[in-house]
């Protein structure tokens, strides 16, 4: 099955004669050469797929290039050069009228700070994407009502933005992201602007939400523990370039650059790791009564583990034996040695 | 040694300005006073200007794209020029709106004479269209405001209204109205689309801002005489004055609040898969709702402070009783319709205020009858009490009180107003002329001999060496361009007259904004107080303050002060209040535990920091009183303001001076607004406050 997103050496450079001196580099763009040029790189060659169903986070501190990046794919600005693939068709190449069509049936956006219509309420700023697309307006408050009950938000249809907090008016912005039952959904960094405990509870909410909807993601975020907590896979993003794209466990297993070691070293590792990565399987046929799976998070099962007296079973999604845990190898997760 | 001097004069702006004025007071005293020095005068080489302007304004009109148009008189084809085709089109267009909104509210037959002969009038009397009598307005004024903003409004629409009937002036009244209705959609529509076109596109706003400079300059007399010259005289005139006035603060309102609009809004828009032109109404246009809503706001403000200005090109209604009673030294004639114009501004205002504050329900669960209470109250009241008053028809034999009590029959408190001034005048004679006396020969004579002392050389130089100071090679250059256009046209004299007026009002008012917005910025309530006393006063047009001054102080410079000091007081005042206001609080925390007193906390911390914001008020009071001082040629004064005035009954070469002068007095704004706005950015950059 091809990628969803598919991006191959994507440009993002701003300023005057951004074309002519990323041609003439054929490729190889030095930030500092540019800056002296007058151009600010944005992306440098970005090349990486998102497959169906897959949550891609982004990580980056500011000026890292990874809501530069998410709005090329999104063509809210225009990649300077590079193939962005949506389902297969190269969104650069698309007219005003395929784009709008585009946004319209496949694409949903969350943004930092809300972006809600301050004139609109609820109800209405939830049913706008649809009411932009023609729907009727029974149907499309018929369809915002549903989207203000997956969020959680029934009883409040008809407050205005203002009156609503921080979290609240976030959930209207996804309600309203997802109204259209997009494919792909884009969120960039929608939970920076809460504090950090609504931001604890919004990040439960959303991994609920995507258990239930199944979309295809992408995740902008400056928190590396918020990635963590949330991706599939995590691209590490510095000066427009992606240093390090992979899975969590790996990402603090074995960080390719410096740069992404620093955001490794204190991270707790027994909340990255799975079963999988300590899990000996040379001994597939691992009998006993304990099993504990292999895609399971090692902090969440570490206590029935060491309490266990017998050989623990690692199994699969499937149930089938794939090998087994020795208690040691938790211990040293754990308390480091 | 030299170059130590040389480093100091290069760091020390204070240095600079030392230099600065020891050159202007060695070039003063040292240029020979004659006619031919060109030091001293220069000659006037662009006096062709108001000359070529009126021959092209003319051209227009009479020569350039001859149309062939059939007379259906003469029933014969003749030659007229397009332009003048189109503006005769123009002027019928807004006049029938005007009458029509008129004959609406107070009856007549014009409009449906439109429709049918005049014969078939003259046959059928009965044809008439009724007029709304001021009863029924008085109710639906009430419950409007009731509907606005609850019975506050209520009360100020209804107490208003009935004022304004039973002291005789609902006809001029409604006459102001009717303008009003049509002048302010046809600012809005056109503001709005400027506004939008300019924010769409960044050329159309770069070449937008300049003009809209100088039309916000530009004193509004100086508009009258070549509009008298396109459009001719009566209600339209009037009103095409008034959008030229109010449709710049349209555009600028809707400018800014597009550019407000958070980017995330637009893409959130955007991705949400709008088209250009939803996104346009959709999006862009409710969300900077507010700011829009404000340039309404504006726009009829304008409106009515134009009223009376608008009357010299032949508008009726408050405006011009005010200017006839005026004109006859009625005082208290004056005064009452002076008031009208004021409690009109004032409701309008509010009422505008409050739609625009007011958020729609949308989902309210309602019945029609609930949702459309006051809807169907407002209409069957005015239906009632328009039956009401005709009934009344038979019971009154000559005038109907119920549709309308005519101007000699209201109540009036001129009389009262009349004998105040008497008292005070008898009272105060000796007092107020001595002060006058005073100010005149002590003070202000000295302060004009000086300025026409001036060579045109020293001004030049010190006007252009502040500009260099401030903002450097390129803001001088500009301030000087536009000084040198002034004083090679032939009244140099005249506006360093109109200058020695401006100065003097402008410090005077600095002085006193910064001590009033000082003392009531001390705290909060003072703050909001002080800020809703200059909202008032902003209402009311800035003709009603010449009413009192010239009755305590005739028809000297000193009356056109006093207006010109006490008008642009509100924006100094203003500013400061903002400006003090907007010192951070950490920063009063600091300075109270440093142990700083109230007084020292207020020189040393306060004003310093809150000065460029007091400085762009200071700005302000500079357009204010140019404003005044050449409203005030209308009760005589002799500087550029009364050349204005002398070009409205000029009209042959009229236009041509009229524009010149008006632009002389927008360049004269628009140089200390460029000095001011730089120094003030400049300045709030090195305090880290923008």
């Amino acid at each position: 099955m091809s990628p969803t997103i598919s991006c191959s050496s994507v440009y993002k450079i701003f300023g005057n004669n951004a074309q002519t001196l990323l041609s003439e580099s054929g490729g190889n763009v030095d930030a500092k050469k540019f800056q002296e040029a007058g151009c600010i790189v944005g992306v440098n060659n970005a090349s990486f797929d998102v497959n169906q169903g897959e949550m891609l986070v982004v990580m980056g501190l500011s000026g890292s290039g990874k809501s530069t990046l998410l709005r090329c794919i999104s063509r809210l600005t225009d990649a300077t050069s590079g193939k962005i693939l949506i389902d297969g068709e190269d969104i650069c190449l698309m007219n005003n009228k395929q784009l709008i069509e585009l946004r319209r049936e496949k694409m949903g956006m969350v943004f930092q700070n809300f972006a809600l219509l301050p004139h609109k309420t609820v109800l209405e700023n939830i049913a706008f994407p649809l009411q932009v697309k023609g729907v009727t307006t029974e149907n499309s408050i018929h369809k915002a009502l549903e989207m203000v009950e997956l969020v959680g938000l029934k009883g409040r249809e008809n407050y205005f933005p203002r009156e609503l907090s921080g979290g609240q008016q976030q959930r209207v912005g996804i309600a309203r992201s997802l109204a259209v039952e997009p494919d792909i959904w884009f969120l960039d960094e929608p939970f920076s602007a809460l504090d950090p405990l609504i931001r604890k509870e919004m990040q439960d909410e959303f991994l609920r939400l995507q258990s239930v909807l199944n979309k295809t993601i992408m995740f902008v975020t400056h928190d590396f523990d918020e990635a963590l907590r949330l991706a599939d896979r995590i691209a590490i993003m510095k000066d427009g370039i992606i240093e390090q794209l992979d899975k969590p466990d790996n990402i603090v297993l074995n960080p390719a650059t410096d740069y992404v070691r620093k955001f490794t070293e204190d991270v707790p590792r027994e909340k990255v790791l799975k079963i999988e990565s300590i899990m000996d399987a040379s001994d597939p046929h691992a009998s006993g009564e304990i099993a504990v799976k292999k895609d399971d998070i090692i902090e969440t099962v570490a206590e029935k583990i060491l309490n266990s007296k017998e050989i623990i079973k690692v199994v699969d999604d499937k149930n089938s034996v794939v090998g087994s845990i020795n208690p040691s190898k938790v211990i040293k997760v754990l308390f480091g040695g | 040694m030299d170059k130590n001097y040389l480093n100091i004069i290069r760091s020390s702006k204070l240095a600079q300005f030392g230099i600065l004025l020891i050159v202007f007071l060695l070039l003063y005293n040292l240029v020979p006073h004659n006619e031919g020095n060109y030091f001293w005068r220069l000659p006037s080489l662009l006096a062709f200007i108001p000359i070529k302007l009126n021959e092209i304004i003319y051209a227009a009109l009479y020569e350039w794209f001859p149309l062939k148009v059939w007379d259906p008189i003469f029933e014969m084809y003749e030659e007229k020029a397009a332009f003048r085709e189109f503006t005769k089109s123009i002027s019928k267009g807004l006049l029938f709106l005007i009458t029509f909104v008129r004959e609406l509210l107070l009856g007549g037959d014009k409009i449906i004479d439109v429709f049918v002969s005049d014969a078939w009038l003259k046959d059928n009397d009965w044809m008439t269209w009724p007029a709304l009598p001021w009863t029924a307005a008085t109710v639906g004024a009430f419950l409007l405001g009731f509907q606005l903003g609850g019975i506050r409004l209520a009360l100020l629409g209804g107490i208003g209204s009935l004022y304004v009937s039973i002291f005789g002036n609902w006809v001029p009244s409604i006459q102001t109205l009717s303008f009003v209705l049509i002048t302010t959609p046809i600012c809005f529509v056109l503001g709005l689309s400027f506004g939008i076109w300019g924010y769409l596109d960044r050329k159309v706003e770069t070449a937008l801002q300049p003009v809209l400079n100088v039309m916000q300059t530009m004193p509004q007399f100086a508009y009258l005489v070549p509009i008298i010259a396109l459009f001719g005289l009566g209600d339209h005139a009037g009103s095409i004055a008034t959008i030229v006035i109010a449709t710049p603060p349209m555009i600028r309102n809707t400018i800014l609040g597009l550019k407000r609009i958070s980017p995330e809004v637009v893409e959130a828009g955007l991705m949400s898969g709008c088209t250009k032109t939803q996104l346009l109404f959709k999006v862009l246009i409710p969300t900077a709702r507010r700011d829009i809503l404000n340039g309404v706001n504006t726009v009829i403000m304008q409106c009515l402070a134009m009223v009376v200005i608008a009357s010299f090109v032949g508008a009726k209604g408050l405006g011009l009783n005010l200017k006839i009673a005026l004109n006859s030294l009625k005082i208290g004639k004056a005064a009452e319709a002076g008031f009208c114009i004021v409690l009109i501004a004032v409701i309008l205002d509010r009422f505008t205020k409050a739609w625009a504050n007011k958020q729609v329900d949308y989902f309210e669960n309602l019945t029609f009858f609930q949702r459309y209470k006051l809807l169907i109250i407002f209409g069957t009241s005015i239906l009632i009490f328009s039956i009401i008053a005709f009934i009344a028809n038979g019971y009154f034999d000559k005038i109907n009180y119920l549709y309308v009590i005519p101007i000699e029959k209201g109540f009036t408190f001129a009389h009262y107003i009349d004998a105040a001034v008497d008292w005070v005048w008898e009272t105060f004679f000796y007092s107020l002329n001595s002060f006058n006396k005073f100010l005149l020969t002590e003070v202000l004579g000295p302060m004009k001999k000086a300025y026409l002392g001036m060579p045109v050389v020293a001004t030049l130089t010190l006007t252009m060496g502040v500009a260099y100071i401030i903002g450097g090679i390129r803001t001088s250059l500009l301030v000087g361009g536009m000084m040198l256009f002034i004083a090679m046209s032939k009244y140099w004299d005249r506006a360093l007259i109109t200058m020695y007026m401006a100065t003097f009002a402008v410090i005077m008012a600095s002085l006193n904004g910064i001590i009033v917005g000082s003392i009531f910025a001390q705290t909060e309530r003072g703050s909001k107080i002080i800020l809703s006393v200059c909202d008032f006063f902003e209402t009311f047009p800035s003709f009603v303050y010449l009413i009192p001054v010239i009755f305590l102080f005739n028809i000297t410079d000193t009356s056109v002060l006093i207006a010109a000091i006490v008008y642009a007081t509100v924006p100094a005042t203003r500013y400061t209040v903002w400006g003090l206001n907007s010192v951070p609080l950490s920063l009063h925390e600091a300075g109270t535990m440093s142990g700083v007193s109230r007084i020292q906390r207020w020189t040393n911390i306060e004003i310093p920091l809150a000065f460029p914001t007091i400085m762009l008020g200071v700005n302000q009071t500079v357009v204010f009183t140019l404003q005044m001082v050449i409203l005030g040629a209308l009760i005589g004064t002799e500087d550029l303001g009364q050349l204005i005035f002398g070009a409205l009954s000029r009209a042959q070469d009229g236009p041509g001076v009229a524009i010149t002068l008006g632009l002389f007095v927008s360049l004269m704004a628009i140089s200390v607004d460029v000095i001011v706005r730089k120094w003030a950015e400049e300045r709030k950059k090195a305090l880290g406050l923008a």
